[in-house]
């Protein structure tokens, strides 16, 4: 079997659990609209500072339900010891890291699209530069999901994974926080000139964690 | 020699199993069967000394060997949310078969009738037969099984039987840790005796 074979082995059965699981529909989801809906009950639509700041808190709001996409990716590999079942299965440790990456992507990008139009209703956002928000959000989305992937299975192996993953993760992000941020604050404003950089950014990013992500996996997966 | 956390295991240990029948590992509690059977699998790495599985050295390489083994240990291995049918596909899969090799697994294992039924659902004895069709299912040369009679009712143990009597015409290698001494002595054609993390092999097994 090859290697996108593989990817798309382990990405399917992640998303199959997932699909019947629910737990994006029903946790994670729901998590990231309350965030949106918090911050509208704190900054006064009436005030315009939501309008002003919403793409930072559109890219918190998809953070902190990342945070939680991303513990479940290796949630389900420790009970059972499917973990150990996963790495007698022979595949390659890149493919399994490309794979639960790709998963998360998918989920995120669906997270993202709800929280998105949850944003314009709620924070009264005028929607422009779709472009770039498309681009933006695929790229910081693969950053997210690489450097999650990476950072999840070496919290895998601890005790307290669960608050240890967000104070590893979280300092390593702030690039994508600031690179998504401010593309999406050029795109809204109609500089979308400006905003490319900033994608650019993104792109190196995503690439150079994915690149680190499948050299470094195998390793960690191993010792989880 | 291996080591579990700081303390060294299966130090000592000299073990020579040529391919093809049934091995009975038998030893007390705490003797390092499981650690052995995990080391052959390639889940813990070896400290010191030489181990060769299916041609590989472990010392060098404990992964690529292992699309050719299949370990039943005390967990299933597999995933609450998936159906047993999924679960045994999936691991087919991985290791190179097709669907086919899983259903064929499911079938020889009596799992037809839970095919469609999600892992959690499974009683601790279905998850045993799950567990043993998943291995089966990736047609490994090399079978480790631990304990692999527990758990199992009368019907379940005469299956498993019948799958180490047909290992040897399959070609299958099998090593079984077990303290279901009488029944797994009918089937094996060697025991060897693990104590103190060495090997003591027995001649009329």
């Amino acid at each position: 079997m090859n290697l996108l074979a593989e990817v798309r082995l382990v990405a399917a059965k992640d998303l199959r659990i997932e699909a019947r699981s629910r737990v994006l529909l029903a946790q994670v989801l729901p998590f990231g609209a309350i965030v949106v809906l918090l911050f509208a009950f704190a900054l006064d639509p009436d005030r315009g500072v939501l309008a002003r700041v919403a793409p930072g808190l559109f890219w918190i709001a998809v953070l902190l339900a990342a945070l939680l996409a991303i513990g479940r990716a290796f949630a389900v590999e420790q009970a059972h010891g499917a973990r150990d079942g996963l790495r007698l299965a022979g595949l390659d440790p890149a493919s399994v890291f490309l794979g639960k990456a790709a998963a998360i992507v998918v989920q995120l990008l669906a997270l993202e699209v709800v929280l998105g139009l949850a944003v314009v209703a709620l924070y009264g956002v005028d929607l422009r530069g779709g472009a770039v928000l498309l681009a933006t959000s695929v790229a910081a989305t693969l950053g997210l999901a690489s450097t999650g992937t990476l950072y999840g299975v070496l919290a895998a192996g601890l005790r307290a994974r669960e608050t240890l993953l967000p104070l590893l993760l979280l300092p390593v992000l702030a690039p994508v926080m600031l690179g998504a941020t401010r593309a999406f604050e050029d795109a809204l404003d109609g500089a979308t000139a400006d905003a490319w950089p900033w994608v650019a950014l993104l792109v190196v990013f995503a690439l150079l964690y994915t690149g680190v992500g499948m050299l470094a996996f195998g390793p960690l997966w191993e010792d989880a | 020699m291996c080591l579990l956390g700081r303390f060294p295991a299966l130090a000592g240990l000299d073990l020579d199993l040529d391919a093809g029948g049934v091995v009975l590992l038998s030893g007390p509690n705490g003797a390092g069967k499981t650690t052995l059977l995990k080391l052959l699998a390639g889940l813990l790495p070896l400290h010191s000394g030489e181990a060769t599985v299916l041609g590989t050295d472990l010392g060098v390489d404990r992964r690529s060997h292992r699309r050719r083994l299949a370990l039943v240990g005390h967990d299933t291995c597999c995933y609450d949310d998936l159906t047993v049918r999924e679960n045994l596909r999936f691991a087919a899969r991985a290791a190179g078969r097709d669907a086919a090799a899983a259903d064929a697994a499911m079938t020889r294992l009596g799992l037809e009738s839970i095919a469609d039924v999600v892992h959690a659902r499974l009683s601790a004895g279905q998850r045993r037969r799950g567990r043993g069709a998943v291995a089966l299912g990736r047609e490994p040369e090399l079978l480790l099984l631990d304990e692999p009679h527990a758990g199992l009712d009368a019907e379940g143990r005469e299956v498993l039987d019948a799958l180490l009597r047909d290992a040897r015409t399959e070609g299958r290698t099998v090593l079984v840790a077990s303290h279901e001494l009488d029944r797994t002595r009918a089937l094996a054609d060697r025991e060897v005796v693990v104590r103190g993390g060495r090997a003591y092999p027995v001649e009329a097994a």
